[in-house]
This record gives C-alpha cells, sequence and structure tokens, in this order.
C-alpha cells in the first residue's frame, strides 16, 4: 500500500526531464512554468508522504517498495521511507522547489535569472562578465530536475548497490551545474569536484563490495537488523574505513574539504544552495544509514579517529573562515566546521549524538541554504562576493537583505531558540557521554574543542555581519556638482551618535548607496526572492522552537539502529 | 493561572514579531528603498545648483521627505502601541503570579510554585522538560523584569522619537523580555538556556543600534562573543548537572544534591560560574559591559544593568543548594566578587563618560551580589538584586536625560544641570543615595544586608552557612568595605561633575537639522520624565518591605566609610570645582582610567593570537590540504606525460619496444630454464 509514492516521487522528475528531451519545441516557451510544475509536484508528493507516514512507529520502513532489479546479481530495487529519511526527502523537494521558484518566477530580466528565454544580448543580466554558455534554460531544468532525482533517490534506496547509483547520478548534473553556469573558474572548480568526489566513491563502492562479499547481501534493512554479524572485526574496520572516506569526501571532512570552497565558490546561487542544503547531507546519511548500522565493529574501532577529525574540522574551519574575504568561501567553510559538529555527533555513537547530528543535518540544510542564497543575491547585485569590497552598510542600503543576513547568519551560529542549535548542543551533549567502548576522556577533550568552536562560529559570524551589514556605505567615487564631496565626514561624538530622523535631507547613512550598476539603483529583496526565502526562515523558526517535531521521528529510528552499541 | 507563565512570555514574544513585521504594514511606496535614494539624490542636487531643476527636485524631495516622515511617524506609533501593551499585560500577569507567595523568598516560608509542564522534548538520553514555573523567587524577579522593562518601553519612545529604527528596537526589547522572563520562569535547565542566550542575542542587537558607527558595531560583536564564551561552560555546567541528576529539570536536579558526588557538584558548579561571570560581568569577563555602553542609554538600563546582567546572580541564587554544596567554588566565588567590586569601583572613580562610570558601577554592585552568595547569604543577594534593579535602572535613566540635553557622554562638558534639570536632579539624587547606602534609601538596606553576611562569613556568625575558608572571607569583607568608601567617592564625584559647579559653556556638535538627540526644551519629555518618577518611588522605598533586619555596627561602619569616601571626593571638589576629583587617585588614576589594561592583555593574549591562527590555517589550507590534492593531481599528469612518451605513434618504436621485448622474454626463458 502507498508503496507508489516513493515511486512517483523518482518517476515525477525523470519523466519530466525525459519529456524535455523528446518535446523541446513544445516545451520552450514554458520552461518556467514547467520546472515549477514539477518541482512543485515533487514537494507535493514529498509532503503527501509528510501526511500520511506513520508516526506511532518512526523506526519502521514504511511506503516499501522491494522488486528485483538484476537477480542475476541479486541486485533489488528496494525503496522504503523512515524517520531518519523523511525529512530528508521532505528538505530536498522543498530546496528544489525553492530554487525553482527563485529561478522561474518574476522577471526574467531580473538578477540571478538564468532562465531567461530570450538570447543573451538581449537579457539584461547578460553582460561581457557572463558569456553565452550560460543561457541554456533548458538544459538548466534537465539538470535540475535529474539532480533531484538523484538526491531523492539515494535517501531512497534500500539497497547498497541502488544507493551507490543514486549517489553517483548526483554527481554528474553538479558537474554540469557548475561547470556551465558557475562563475569564473568553474571549469577547475568543476573538474575538482567531480574527480574528488569520484575518487572517494571509488573507494566507497570498494567497502559495499566487501559487504556484499562477506555477508552475501546488499538489502540494507536485513543487515542493519543483523548488526554486522558474519562479519569479523578487521573486515568491518576495513569496510568502515573505506565506506566512511567515500562519505567523509562527500560530507565533506577535514583533510578531504577542499573541493567544497571552490565548487561553492564558483557555482551558480541554485548549485550552491542544492550542494549546501542537500549534497552534503547524502554523505552524513549514509553513516546513519549504512555505516554505523551495518558495521558497528567497524564502528566503535573508528569512532575516536572520526571524532577527532570531526573536531579539528570545526575548529579549522572556523578559523578558516574568520581569515576569508569571499563571502561564498567563508560560507561554504562554514559547512565544513558544521559538518564537523554532525560527525562528532555520529562519532560519539549515542542516541542522543546521533539524533543531534541529523538535527543539525535538517538544520545546516535549511540554513546554509538560506545563506547561500543571501550571498548570491548580494553577488548578483554587487557582481562581487569579495567583502572589503562590498563595504559596509548593507543595512542601510538594503535593509531587507541585511535583515535576512542577520537572521541567517545568527541561526547558523547556533542561537537557541532557531535550528542550528540543538544539532550542536546534542552532539556535544553526546560527546559528554560517549557510547560503550568509547575512550570517555578523549570525548571530553572533544566536547570541550567542539565548544570553543562553537564560540569562534559565533566570532566569524559576527565579524561577517560587522563587516557587511554595519557601518556606513561606502560614498559614491563621484563628487557633487560643486567639487565637494557629497557625504561629508559625520561628527564624531564618542557614543550616542546622531540618527537621521525620518524623513529629513540627509547627507549621512541612510541615504547613500554604493556607486549604483550600468542600470541605476539595486534593488532590496524581491518577490519572487521572498517567495523563495520565506519558507526557510519559517521552518528555522519552527524547528528551533520545537524541536521535538524532528527529534521524535529519529530517536525511535535511531534507537534501533544503534541496537548493537548501546 | 498555571498558563499565567507562559503567557507572560509569550505576550511580549509575539509583540517582538509583530512589531518586526507589522509596523510598517501595509508597505507603502516612500519607505521602499529604490525611493529612498531618488530623495537623497535629488536633496543633494538642491543644496549646491538651486536651478529650475533644482527647484523641481526640491519639490519632489520635500514631497516625498513628508511623507516618508509620516510614514515613518506612523510606524514609530504603531510599534510604540505594539511594545507597551502587551509589556504592560504581561508586568499585569507578573505581578499576579508574585502576589500569592509575595515576598516570602525572604523570609523563608516556601509556597508550592504555580506552573505547568507543557510536553517533553526527547533527546535519546535525559529528555528536555517544556516546564514553566512561578515561585517565590521567579515571582519577584518577574515583577522586577516587566516593570523595568516597561519603565524602559515608555522611556524609549521619548528617547527614540525620531529615530527611523525605532520599530525594530522595541520589538527588540520586546524579545528580550520575554527571554528573560523565560530564564525567570523556566523549570528546566536546558530551557533556562534558550532564555540565556536569546538574551545575549537581544544584547548584541541592541549595543548595535546605531550601527553605522564601527565602535558600536565591535562593542556589540565584543559583548556577544565574550558572554558566548562563559555560556559555553554554562552549558557543559547544564550537562554536568542534568547527566548527574539524570533530569534537567531545576526541582529533581536539586533534590538530588545530597546525592550528587563532591567532585560532580564543584564540576558543575565551576562550569556555571563561567557562564555566571560571562553575563554578569564579574571578573575575568566583564570587560565587555563597559564597551556595551555605545548602547542606547535605555537598553544600558534595561540589560546592562537592571536585568540581564543579574541574571547571573539569579541562577546562582536559583541553583543555590548546589553552590552551597560545592565549597571550592564558594571560595572562588568570593575572591572573583572581591577583586572585582573594588577593581570595578576604583575604575568607576576614574573614568570621564557618565555611561561608563555607572557601567563600572554595576560590575562592581554585581560583585557585591556575589560576594554575598558566597557569604552564604542569597535572600541577601536577591534583595540587593532588586534595590540595584530599580536604583541602577533609574540612574542610567537619569543619564539618559542628561545625556539628552547636552549631548555629551563626557561629564567634562557637564556641571550645573541642577537649575535646567530639577526632576532629573531629584531622581538621579535618589539613584545616587541608594547606590552609596545612605539611609533611608532602598540600597542601604540591602547593602548591609550583604556586608553582615560577610561579616559573618568572617567570624562565623549566624547568617552565613560557614562555607568559606578565613583567606576568602577576610579579603572579601576587606574589599567590601573598601569599595564602601570608593563608591561614596565615585558617586559623588559623578553627582557633583553633573549636577553642580558652573555650567559648562560648551558648544555642542552642530546639530544637523532636526537631529534626534539633542532637544531644546528644558527638561526631557513627558514620556521620560514618568518613568523617572515612578521608578524613583521603590529606588527609595523598597528597602522597607523586606523587613530590613539591621545591625547596627554594621550599618555604623559602612555608613562612615560612604562618607568618607564621598568627604574626600568633595574636599577635592571644593578646592577647584573645575578640575577632576579624579586625580585623589594619584598615580593609580591612569591604570584606572583604562581599567587596569586587562582589554590590552586580552587583545595580545587571545584576539590577536586567534587572528593569526586563522590566517595561518587559510594558508595551510590553501598549500598544504589543498596542495597535496593540487599536487597529486600534478603528479598524475606527469606521470601520464612519462607514459605518453611511449605512445607517441612512431610505429619504428613500437617495432623496436615489441623486439625489445621479444628479446627479454627469450634471454629470461634461457636463463631461468
Amino acid at each position: 500500500m502507498m508503496a507508489w509514492i516513493p515511486v512517483a516521487l523518482l518517476a515525477v522528475p525523470l519523466l519530466g526531464a525525459l519529456l524535455l528531451l523528446l518535446a523541446p519545441q513544445l516545451l520552450r516557451p514554458r520552461l518556467r512554468t514547467y520546472g515549477l510544475i514539477l518541482s512543485g509536484l515533487t514537494l507535493a508528493l514529498s509532503l503527501l508522504l509528510v501526511a500520511t507516514f506513520d508516526y506511532g512507529r518512526p523506526a519502521d520502513v514504511q511506503f516499501e517498495l522491494d522488486q528485483p532489479w538484476i537477480p542475476g546479481l541479486g541486485l533489488r530495487f528496494h525503496l522504503g521511507i523512515d524517520g531518519i529519511s523523511l525529512p530528508l526527502i521532505t528538505l530536498t523537494a522543498l530546496l528544489t522547489f525553492l530554487c525553482f521558484v527563485y529561478l522561474c518566477w518574476g522577471n526574467a530580466r531580473g538578477s540571478g535569472q538564468l532562465l531567461t528565454t530570450k538570447p543573451p544580448a538581449e537579457a539584461g543580466a547578460a553582460t561581457a562578465a557572463e558569456p553565452i554558455t550560460r543561457a541554456r534554460p533548458r538544459a538548466l531544468v534537465f539538470t535540475l530536475l535529474v539532480l533531484e532525482v538523484g538526491m531523492i533517490g539515494t535517501f531512497l534506496a534500500l539497497d547498497l548497490l541502488l544507493f551507490f547509483v543514486f549517489f553517483e547520478i548526483v554527481l554528474i548534473p553538479m558537474y554540469f551545474l557548475i561547470g556551465i553556469w558557475g562563475g569564473e573558474g568553474r571549469r577547475a572548480a568543476s573538474i575538482k569536484f567531480i574527480l574528488y568526489t569520484l575518487l572517494g566513491s571509488v573507494v566507497m563502492l570498494l567497502g559495499l563490495l566487501l559487504i556484499w562479499a562477506q555477508t552475501g547481501t546488499l538489502d540494507i534493512v536485513a543487515l542493519s537488523t543483523s548488526h554486522g554479524a558474519g562479519m569479523s572485526g578487521s573486515i568491518q574496520i576495513l569496510a568502515f574505513v573505506a565506506i566512511g572516506i567515500g562519505l567523509a569526501v562527500k560530507t565533506p571532512m577535514w583533510p578531504l574539504h577542499t573541493w567544497l570552497p571552490d565548487a561553492h565558490t564558483e557555482a551558480p546561487t541554485v548549485g550552491s544552495v542544492l550542494l549546501a542544503g542537500v549534497l552534503l547531507k547524502m554523505g552524513t546519511y549514509g553513516f546513519a544509514r549504512i555505516a554505523i548500522p551495518v558495521l558497528p565493529e567497524g564502528a566503535v574501532a573508528v569512532a575516536p579517529w572520526l571524532g577527532a577529525l570531526a573536531v579539528v574540522g570545526i575548529v579549522y574551519g572556523a578559523l578558516a573562515c574568520l581569515a576569508q574575504r569571499d563571502l561564498k568561501r567563508m560560507i561554504a567553510y562554514s559547512s565544513v566546521g558544521h559538518m564537523g559538529f554532525v560527525l562528532l555527533g555520529f562519532a560519539t555513537l549515542t542516541p542522543v549524538g546521533v539524533n543531534g547530528a541529523l538535527f543539525a543535518n535538517v538544520a545546516h540544510g535549511l540554513i546554509t541554504g538560506l545563506l547561500f542564497f543571501l550571498a548570491g543575491a548580494i553577488k548578483e547585485r554587487h557582481h562581487t562576493a569579495d567583502m572589503p569590497t562590498l563595504g559596509g552598510g548593507l543595512l542601510a542600503t538594503l535593509p531587507r537583505l541585511g535583515a535576512l543576513l542577520t537572521f541567517a547568519a545568527i541561526a547558523s551560529l547556533g542561537l537557541p531558540g532557531l535550528a542550528g542549535f540543538w544539532g550542536e548542543m546534542l552532539a556535544l551533549y553526546g560527546a559528554f557521554q560517549p557510547g560503550a567502548g568509547l575512550p570517555r576522556g578523549l570525548f571530553l577533550t572533544y566536547m570541550v574543542i567542539g565548544g570553543l568552536g562553537a564560540v569562534l562560529t559565533a566570532a566569524y559570524f559576527l565579524v561577517m555581519l560587522s563587516r557587511l551589514t554595519h557601518g556606513r556605505p561606502q560614498p559614491p567615487a563621484r563628487t557633487s556638482p560643486s567639487g565637494t564631496n557629497v557625504v561629508g565626514p559625520p561628527p564624531e561624538t564618542r557614543d550616542e551618535q546622531p540618527v537621521v530622523p525620518l524623513g529629513a535631507p540627509a547627507r549621512t547613512t541612510t541615504t547613500t548607496l554604493e556607486p549604483p550598476p550600468a542600470d541605476g539603483t539595486i534593488e532590496d529583496v524581491n518577490q519572487h526572492e521572498l517567495l523563495a526565502w520565506t519558507p526557510l526562515v519559517a521552518l528555522t523558526l519552527l524547528f528551533g522552537l520545537w524541536p521535538g517535531l524532528l527529534l521524535s521521528l529519529t530517536t525511535p529510528p535511531v534507537q534501533a539502529l544503534l541496537g548493537a552499541i548501546s | 493561572m498555571t498558563t499565567f507563565p507562559l503567557l507572560a512570555i509569550l505576550l511580549p514574544f509575539v509583540a517582538a514579531f509583530a512589531g518586526l513585521l507589522l509596523s510598517r504594514w501595509p508597505h507603502h511606496g516612500g519607505r521602499t528603498p529604490a525611493a529612498t535614494p531618488a530623495t537623497a539624490t535629488s536633496a543633494d542636487g538642491t543644496t549646491t545648483t538651486g536651478k529650475t531643476a533644482g527647484t523641481i527636485a526640491t519639490t519632489t524631495a520635500a514631497g516625498l521627505g513628508q511623507k516618508d516622515r509620516a510614514a515613518g511617524e506612523r510606524a514609530n506609533t504603531r510599534a510604540a502601541w505594539i511594545a507597551i501593551l502587551p509589556t504592560a499585560a504581561a508586568t499585569i500577569l507578573a505581578t499576579w503570579l508574585a502576589w500569592t507567595p509575595g515576598l516570602s523568598y525572604f523570609t523563608g516560608s516556601t509556597t508550592p510554585p504555580t506552573g505547568e509542564t507543557y510536553g517533553t522534548i526527547v533527546t535519546g538520553a535525559v529528555p528536555i522538560s517544556l516546564t514553566l514555573q512561578a515561585d517565590a523567587l521567579s515571582g519577584v524577579l518577574g515583577v522586577l523584569v516587566t516593570v523595568v522593562a516597561l519603565a524602559v518601553q515608555v522611556y524609549s519612545v521619548g528617547y527614540l522619537k525620531s529615530d527611523p529604527r525605532y520599530p525594530s528596537y522595541s520589538a527588540f526589547i520586546s524579545l528580550f523580555t520575554s527571554a528573560m522572563l523565560l530564564v525567570v520562569y523556566a523549570g528546566d535547565l536546558l530551557v533556562l538556556y534558550v532564555g540565556w542566550e536569546i538574551m545575549g542575542l537581544c544584547s548584541y542587537l541592541l549595543i548595535g543600534h546605531w550601527w553605522e558607527d564601527r565602535g558600536n558595531s565591535r562593542a556589540a560583536v565584543k559583548a556577544f562573543l565574550v558572554t558566548r564564551l562563559g555560556d559555553v561552560g554554562f552549558l557543559f555546567g547544564i550537562f554536568v548537572l542534568g547527566i548527574g541528576a539524570g533530569s534537567f529539570r531545576i526541582a529533581d536536579v536539586l533534590a538530588k544534591v545530597p546525592e550528587m558526588s563532591a567532585a560532580t557538584l564543584v564540576t558543575a558548579t565551576m562550569l556555571l560560574l563561567a557562564g555566571v561571570a560571562g553575563k554578569s560581568a564579574q571578573v575575568p569577563l566583564h570587560t565587555w559591559l563597559p564597551d556595551a555602553m555605545a548602547g542606547p542609554t535605555p537598553i544600558s538600563a534595561l540589560i546592562h544593568a537592571a536585568t540581564m546582567v543579574a541574571a547571573g546572580i539569579f541562577i546562582v541564587a536559583r541553583l543555590y543548594p548546589a553552590f552551597l554544596a560545592a565549597r571550592p567554588t564558594l571560595d572562588v566565588l568570593a575572591v572573583v566578587a572581591a577583586l572585582g567590586m573594588l577593581g570595578a569601583a576604583l575604575a568607576a572613580l576614574a573614568q570621564d563618560d557618565l555611561k561608563r562610570v555607572l557601567a563600572y558601577s554595576t560590575v562592581s554592585q554585581l560583585a557585591y551580589m556575589a560576594g554575598g552568595l558566597a557569604a552564604g547569604s542569597d535572600t541577601a543577594a536577591i534583595f540587593h538584586l532588586l534595590t540595584h534593579g530599580a536604583f541602577k535602572a533609574l540612574l542610567f535613566l537619569c543619564a539618559g536625560a542628561v545625556i539628552h540635553h547636552v549631548g555629551s557622554n563626557l561629564m567634562s562638558q557637564m556641571g550645573g544641570l541642577r537649575r535646567e534639570l530639577p526632576v532629573t536632579f531629584v531622581t538621579m539624587t535618589i539613584g545616587f543615595a541608594a547606590l552609596v547606602g545612605i539611609p533611608p534609601a532602598s540600597g542601604f538596606f540591602s547593602k548591609d544586608g550583604l556586608l553582615l553576611a560577610m561579616d559573618d562569613a568572617l567570624t562565623g556568625g549566624p547568617v552565613s552557612g560557614g562555607g568559606l575558608t578565613d583567606a576568602a572571607a577576610l579579603l572579601l569583607y576587606g574589599c567590601a568595605l573598601a569599595t564602601v568608601a570608593v563608591t561614596g567617592a565615585y558617586a559623588a564625584r559623578a553627582w557633583l561633575r553633573t549636577f553642580f559647579g558652573a555650567a559648562k559653556a560648551v558648544a555642542l556638535p552642530e546639530p544637523e537639522p532636526g537631529t534626534a538627540h539633542v532637544v531644546d526644551v528644558r527638561e526631557a519629555p513627558r514620556t521620560m520624565l514618568v518613568p523617572l518618577v515612578v521608578l524613583a518611588v521603590p529606588a527609595l522605598l523598597l528597602g522597607f518591605t523586606g523587613e530590613p533586619h539591621l545591625d547596627l555596627g554594621v550599618a555604623a561602619i559602612s555608613v562612615v566609610l560612604a562618607a568618607l569616601g564621598a568627604g574626600a571626593t568633595y574636599a577635592f571638589w571644593r578646592s577647584d570645582p573645575l578640575a577632576d576629583p579624579a586625580r585623589l587617585l594619584g598615580p593609580l588614576r591612569a591604570p584606572c582610567e583604562r581599567a587596569f589594561y586587562v582589554d590590552a592583555l586580552y587583545a595580545a593574549l587571545f584576539v590577536r593570537p586567534v587572528l593569526a591562527l586563522a590566517r595561518f590555517v587559510v594558508r595551510t589550507d590553501d598549500v598544504v590540504v589543498d596542495g597535496a590534492v593540487r599536487g597529486s593531481g600534478r603528479s598524475a599528469r606527469g606521470l601520464s606525460g612519462v607514459l605518453r612518451l611511449a605512445q607517441n605513434g612512431n610505429v619504428q618504436l613500437y617495432v623496436s619496444g615489441v623486439l625489445a621485448g621479444v628479446l627479454l622474454i627469450a634471454v629470461g626463458a634461457v636463463v631461468l630454464t
């Protein structure tokens, strides 16, 4: 019963993509509506999942579909959903839909509109800096739909090889997304992305095959309920390391992270959003779905190392952010730090820690997705993401964008009451009392380092906010006709700064703008951006104020999958 | 009645969102950013050209400007109502909650807490229970928080009358009120932590209210980071306590205290102390508070004097049985308090900025409360917290009125203001009297209670729990007595330099037309004066409510000491009213003015190394970590370059290769067989 929903989740975007190939002439004029409808349909399906999911037994696999796929090899097309994958599937469908909203709504000539149907010479956004190749709307819709198939499939798959197939499918559209629609260094970044992650995947495939060879089955459900029976300790360690490396590249874990900053910096906004919001989650999801439940002995042996690399990642990522000039690169490094918390949660091998990791996963998807949307919006308006060049005063020039950036940064630094806090708190809590068989003193050290990392995280986000949103906007370079500078230095007093009264013909603060781009003014957050971002803001608040929503969903399956350890 | 704590928290919380989102609703074209620069450019044009085009620009600019202004004033008015009404309602609820227990906290009788549990959040281990409750302790604090918040909201209407960002400002105050009430009414440590951190956020946002100035922005960041550093320790302390007790509920934790091992309790309370030091600006995490004075003065009154900084004292009182069972923590607390109260009081004596004087005074007074807690009397500490909340909020609001009038924070630009600002003069005098501890002002009674507790801790008298070691108790009592004298000195100095002497004919910085902070009425507007008068009442009379147990000996000593300090200042001031009486510090003056160079020390010890480390990490990431990746790519290409030499399409080379291979095999076959 209801097993058609997972299939439909995959089929809708896949068929949609195929239809684009079959009937290009028919669909070309309606591409924007087409993409919106298909991703909206997928989102509706995922919401149907949320509505019909049986919350009484979130540990069980529901909506299960199990068909032979390649009988000769014993491969099965096995899909299903439990409390761990449900939030991630919904997150994926939501983020993809919001990307389409961002791309498709509003004026095709607006900034950040890759989906223009006009030749680039006519479209306002396409200038010399944006080569002809960028305007390929049909290819973009196709790529995003295929990407969605891969992402949702990864979270649905309950067969090791099927998981691997979907895991790999994702790489190719993302490669094109970066390589075609990316920034100036997109070629190098996309090649680095695909080679690096492919290399990791190969190692992971070896690990998966090792499990298959030892147990004779690829079924994830069967493997996790048997908790590593039939595999000796050393085999488990070997398999865990192999799979772990593959997943760690994707996550990314320090020191395997260097593809990420380049990919994020060069990717277009939607690419960055999906990369941070969903693709990184596939790596951490693999730990929860495969590595830890299937290989419990391996997990116990490797966990101290995993924890060590995780806390190094937290501190290292935070420090790297502190000295970063490029906004998108900074957010990319912040992902390294946040994923460090997720990995630390997994490394504790406790229900609390793994719960925290899964929570942080979803929270990071929402918050960092929002951050990349905002960074993209800033970059499109100012044609740079270099913070010193951008200067300050964003709250004066673009107040709504500045306010949203403040919100997202505060959410990301882990303020209680917003989604970012609970995951990190629970991961640290897990490290306070790690699972049986793990060295407590070592994990206490990790907890302290992680806590200091949280302070550093706050430091770089606040410094970023201070640099970008505070301060006076950069004075325009032009001078007034009489030759005096338009923006005189404001009178300095120690403290109580005079504030420009409402509507006064003031010459300071609120009314100056940066040197305007070609068309005169920079518009603040517009309708379609607001539409795409509001759900992320709302969900960040919702999960922050009511963390029980997610935790009650993940706790039973987490307890089940840790059955052998705790 | 059981839902009152929840309602009191939710009302300002909803008000915060409503104030942020609805104040300007629906959005008119006049406030859109696209229109604002247009106004600016045309206004610039008119000031410089004044030609025909200029005249047209003037009319449009004036039209737009007026529309803008009207819309902004409408938004401010609406935001003021959205902020004040829910706060007033929360005040009523808090008073109602405090009515039944009354002041039973100070008499020691217990009443059952009012409240409810709104479910639990599973975490996989110890669950979080969403409990909100009001007992005797949270009852009185709830009243303090809501009353001061209400006074500040009303005061701010006048203070930030034409500030275009007033809606967000008042919304953040509402959010702060909600968060502080959450801390006060929380029945679970992690729920408390949520409120605890949100207070920090509001503090950050409000210190940085005038973010155009980079200095304010820096002060805001510093405040958040320093407190956050302490909060990490606080969170770990909660972990230790919660896991030790098997529950995060405060009632369960306190019930389990007798069973917990001493090591657990000492670790937990020491870690909690880190958070207390951060939030309550105690040594060594006190450096953020003086800088936090960059925020608007009402904020300093509410967050940085009366409520948020007192939360640290509150949490110690809340978990007092755990602290009493951890003797070493009390010793540490005593030393921290002793150093903090005297050092901050000396620093206050040398500051020229009126608000910084009050800020250091706050650090010093909070250290008094911490000293009282260390000496074993939580009731004396909480009583001083209440009176301090009243008189320090009053002092800040008065200082705001003074600054509003003078247009500067610096006392060297004030003087002789008692004639121009009679109401402010009287109320501020009451505030200073309470601060110094002159009978019958409230501060006299509460300070007496604290000194009595410290005296008992030294002599083993009845009030103290007898927990401190002799050295710590001696240090604490000695510093406390010295601080009484220094407090008298700096309060007298601030009072004399502000209100007496010749009026300084200081040229105000040329105000922008219609600029906010300079008003030319004699006294501040009524919305500012009413809160002053209202707060002056408890600042003067609160001492009589708490059934004061006066110890005549201690009281006499403290009054004499305070009079000595004030008298010394007066003597110096009298000899030369224009010079700063801070010169009585002699060679100590420069270190006191710089607060003993702690900021410079921290910058050298922590800030600069971290930034250097950050740059090092970026370089390492590029050269080493990514360098290895790029290097492996390069070496793969290099290797393929070598292999490519064999694949150059030259048939002769291939044939030679084949022949060489055949030869090799043949030789090998011959040799090996």
